[in-house]
């Protein structure tokens, strides 16, 4: 899959930025003890209301570029398979990686929780173009077999320009 | 995770009572902890809504049910739709399985 391959290395990079942008604590494992606690306080937190300090985030966070993914794992290495449909799609439909930033979801209890109340959407992916969110995994799925999906990335001047054949890495 | 009684019928019964739906297919993709999801869903209150409009309904009718399970797929159609992609296709192909390994989810423990 050539797209990907040419896209990967730009997801990578953009998707490690994530957690500096998005959170404070740095630690992405789970079962080490102190990330694990601040896990459970996180997720009784958000029981209440979305906090400023997460909506500013996560509203910096959506516009960061033309086309943001909020995945499980990363561009490279995805964690689920509906995260890792959807970001095939976006490979294959050629949008530009310069255009293009992924937030790992996983490496962020605030923001997997957050962003479900941010875009009134109970699951991840999520996928925003413009700052207006499209859908998740059915979404973009549907719309890409469509030919919806083309349509709006070519409206929204987000597809990488094609300098003849394959350009490599 | 929390004990769930969440079934492919419970779906199913949820959604034809709260979305009026004519035809539901519920689907376990689970690989048997079910608590993934996949469905069909032909309900008339679709009827005039795009797909993130129907998307969302359905969403805010399972509201409760999506909070407890790990993965939920949807595929929403107008009994219009349906009638039409089943003429065309000599029958319905069911819930969608995009993003699953062989109708199985991955990654869910996650």
């Amino acid at each position: 899959m050539l797209s990907r391959s040419i896209l990967s290395r730009q997801f990578r990079q953009t998707a490690s930025a994530t957690a500096s942008l998005v959170s404070r604590p740095a630690s992405s494992s789970l079962s080490s003890t102190p990330a694990f606690q601040s896990f459970f306080r996180a997720t009784v937190a958000q029981r209440r209301l979305l906090s400023d300090t997460t909506r500013q985030a996560i509203t910096k966070a959506v516009a960061s570029a033309p086309v943001v993914l909020f995945m499980k794992g990363t561009p490279e290495t995805p964690q689920c398979g509906f995260s890792r449909a959807s970001i095939q799609i976006l490979g294959l439909q050629g949008v530009d990686p310069e255009k293009f930033a992924a937030f790992n979801v996983l490496e962020d209890s605030e923001l997997r929780e957050g962003i479900k109340e941010f875009s009134d959407w109970p699951t991840i992916p999520q996928l925003y173009v413009d700052k207006e969110f499209i859908g998740g995994c059915d979404i973009i799925v549907s719309m890409h077999q469509s030919g919806e999906l083309a349509k709006l990335l070519e409206e929204k001047k987000v597809l990488a320009v094609e300098e003849g054949e394959g350009k490599k890495e | 995770m929390a004990e769930t009684s969440i079934t492919e019928s419970s779906l199913t019964a949820a959604l034809t009572d709260r979305l009026k739906a004519t035809h539901v297919e519920v689907t376990d993709m689970s690989g048997g902890c079910g608590q993934s999801f996949t469905s069909l869903i032909v309900s008339p209150e679709f009827v005039g809504k795009n797909s993130l409009k129907r998307h969302r309904l359905v969403n805010a009718a399972l509201k409760q049910e999506i909070a407890q399970i790990h993965a939920w797929s949807a595929k929403c159609q107008t009994p219009e739709e349906w009638d039409k992609e089943r003429a065309a296709t000599g029958g319905s192909d069911g819930p969608p399985l995009d993003g699953t390994t062989g109708g199985k989810v991955d990654g869910v423990s996650q």
